[in-house]
């Protein structure tokens, strides 16, 4: 892999890795059973550089913002490396937000670029607010012969002959602004580095070694953090290859194992749910004798690797599962949300080497990682090389707020100063989350002190971005909240959105407001959903700018009411 | 030829019976999501089923942000 101590940017680096392994393949893109494209290090440059050269000629110039909203494949790489070619910042959006939720980021970010797959911007053009995109250029890709483009151009067609010149970087200028939340209230668009970026390959890849010839599967999308470090700055620094695949079905993810022979995949807790259910129904369906034959030899793997991984063992014994995760498959790395150690040990048993990790977008991905050595599944590891934990204000059982500091560390939160000193105090940032380190230097994991939940999925919902779906409900007043906020659970798992409820005098909850209720919380993403309301009589504290004073609110419920309290939708 | 109508109607049969949801229960302007109680990885689930019946392709990429059984029916409509 390369030096990254070499280097001041991602668009160094990435140059530089472009320039080592020319021959090597760098993307493979498939849609189902075809392959729709595989690129060497030299055509990525040759596809990226001509792109690069027609954004200078539009005027896109060092420091300048531009957004990427498109599912994984070879066109976000090669657009996000012409990005970072000529000095930009990068501002990669989720496509899986709607197009209203896009076009306030594209605001908030101040994009004066973007690129889109044709399909979604199709929906943001038809969106109400289409008016207000204050983009300078948009260069839709993939768009049907004849379409109505909006005013955008074609990206296969956004060409420049000739030499693009390279506009370097400095370590502590921003790379990118990644948004962790606030779609719906306030925006929270981390400002990462290029340093924050370089730092985080460099002490992750010792763990997760890239070579030419390892393949990472992408199929978290590449706008998360996971995927855009471990897709992208990792796997090309270190000359691998990415599969990107169009159609993200279990059974295409399962033939992509074994055609491509993959190295690494990200996955979030729902994916390696699925991909756990999937096989026990495949161990179930055994006949008897065969089935207490795989048990055993289960039992065996698991007494062998307890202290640590052993692949090679574990592929003797237990050959056909190993074979369809493709046989060489060195590790599944889960995170974006607490995964259940039950779901770490079923793989864990199998010899599947699963590594969990805690993480933010603050802190450029990974806090943790867990290399079970020795295995440790209620744990989410240790800290990864150059990250310093602090639990602050630990409590007689050690648990207290999990404080960090890294050179991984964001700058800031855009356009945000009072939301950056909140968070980032004298360097260390605050996660909200609650932990404990043990004595083999483990963190535990113990609910969240901030008033959110984290899906199995990956997302990051905060009451306040849920609660516009609710504007004009027809009681006095109303807050959503994380039921683990209002009623602290030790755990991670089974977060739930909750809205407390307060009516007008002499109202009653009537079958028209309760179906009013759900019928809002339908209109939002099935991720962002309420599953239940409160009831509450008093007035909430109110703020003199008149918000509501949430943590004080939350105080009063909790002193009278309990989680019993919550009636379904 | 299938009409629209007909195409919606089969993929609420066809929702129904593969989540084991009572057919009458379904509107084709119901969110598939939270009517079935279903997540992203069982959304794509009946997408394969309903590829399977109507013999056809149905890009993942292109339905990001199709949560009622209306819009579903159009797509597939569309490549009949």
């Amino acid at each position: 892999m390369l030096d990254l101590r070499k280097y001041n940017s991602l668009g160094e680096a990435l140059r530089a890795a472009l320039d080592r392994w020319p021959n090597e393949t760098c993307l493979i893109e498939v849609d189902r059973e075809r392959e729709n494209a595989r690129l060497t290090y030299r055509q990525f440059k040759e596809a990226a550089l001509p792109l690069a050269h027609a954004l200078q000629d539009a005027g896109f110039q060092s420091g300048m913002r531009a957004a990427i909203i498109m599912t994984n494949q070879s066109k976000w790489l090669i657009s996000a490396y012409a990005i970072f070619f000529c000095g930009g910042l990068l501002v990669p959006l989720d496509y899986k937000l709607t197009p209203a939720e896009q076009l306030k980021l594209l605001a908030h970010s101040k994009a004066e670029f973007l690129v889109v797959e044709y399909h979604l911007w199709r929906a943001i053009a038809q969106a109400e607010g289409f008016k207000t995109l204050a983009t300078r250029a948009v260069l839709v890709t993939e768009a049907t012969a004849g379409a109505d483009l909006a005013g955008a151009k074609r990206w296969e067609e956004f060409r420049s002959a000739g030499e693009p010149a390279f506009v370097p970087r400095n370590r502590q200028d921003p790379a990118c602004i990644v948004y962790s939340s606030g779609t719906g209230g306030r925006p929270k668009g981390c400002v990462l580095t290029h340093e924050n970026y370089l730092e985080q390959c460099m002490a992750v890849t010792p763990i997760f070694p890239f070579w030419p010839g390892a393949r990472y599967l992408s199929i978290i999308p590449t706008n998360h953090a996971i995927d855009f470090m471990a897709g992208f700055i990792m796997a090309f620094t270190g000359g691998g290859a990415v599969v990107h695949l169009r159609a993200l079905r279990p059974e295409f993810i399962r033939d992509a194992f074994t055609r491509y022979k993959i190295t690494y995949m990200a996955v979030v807790p729902l994916i390696l749910k699925n991909l756990q259910r999937g096989l026990r129904q495949r161990f179930d369906a055994l006949p008897p004798g065969r089935r207490k034959m795989l048990e055993a030899l289960i039992s065996l793997n698991r007494t062998l690797t307890r202290s640590a991984p052993n692949p090679t063992i574990s592929r003797m014994l237990l050959r056909q599962v190993h074979d369809a995760f493709g046989g060489e498959l060195r590790a599944l790395l889960v995170g974006g949300a607490f995964t259940e150690p039950a779901t770490i040990e079923f793989f864990h048993d199998l010899g599947i080497p699963i590594y969990n990790g805690y993480g933010c977008t603050e802190a450029c991905t990974a806090i943790t990682l867990n290399d079970s050595k020795p295995f440790r599944p209620e744990t989410v590891g240790r800290p990864v090389p150059g990250m310093e934990i602090r639990i602050l204000n630990p409590d007689g059982e050690g648990i207290g707020e999990v404080s960090v500091r890294s050179k991984t560390v964001m700058s800031h939160y855009l356009d945000d100063p009072e939301m950056t000193s909140e968070t980032v105090v004298a360097g260390w940032l605050m996660t909200g989350d609650f932990g404990r380190i043990d004595e083999s230097g483990h963190l535990q994991l113990f609910g969240r002190k901030k008033n959110m939940i984290v899906t199995e999925e990956g997302k990051n919902i905060y009451p306040e971005d849920v609660e516009n779906a609710f504007d004009g409900l027809g009681v006095k007043e109303y807050c959503v909240f994380a039921a683990n906020y209002l009623w602290p659970a030790r755990t991670m798992v089974g977060e739930q959105l909750v809205i407390v409820i307060h009516l007008e005098p002499g109202q009653t909850v009537s079958p028209d407001l309760t179906a009013n209720i759900a019928e809002r919380n339908r209109r939002l993403l099935n991720y962002k959903r309420i599953s239940g309301y409160l009831l509450w009589e008093c007035d909430f504290p109110l703020t003199a700018s008149l918000k509501i004073k949430r943590g004080e609110l939350a105080e009063q419920i909790r002193g009278t009411l309990g989680r019993d309290s919550v009636l379904p939708l | 030829m299938r009409t629209l109508e007909n195409t919606t109607s089969e993929v609420l049969e066809l929702a129904a019976s593969h989540f084991n949801v009572p057919r009458e229960q379904l509107r084709p302007d119901d969110d598939f999501f939270k009517k079935l109680g279903i997540n992203s990885l069982q959304a794509l689930d009946l997408l394969t089923h309903l590829e399977n019946h109507f013999h056809i392709e149905l890009p993942d990429y292109e339905l990001q942000g199709v949560s009622d059984f209306r819009t579903l029916a159009e797509r597939i409509q569309s490549r009949l």
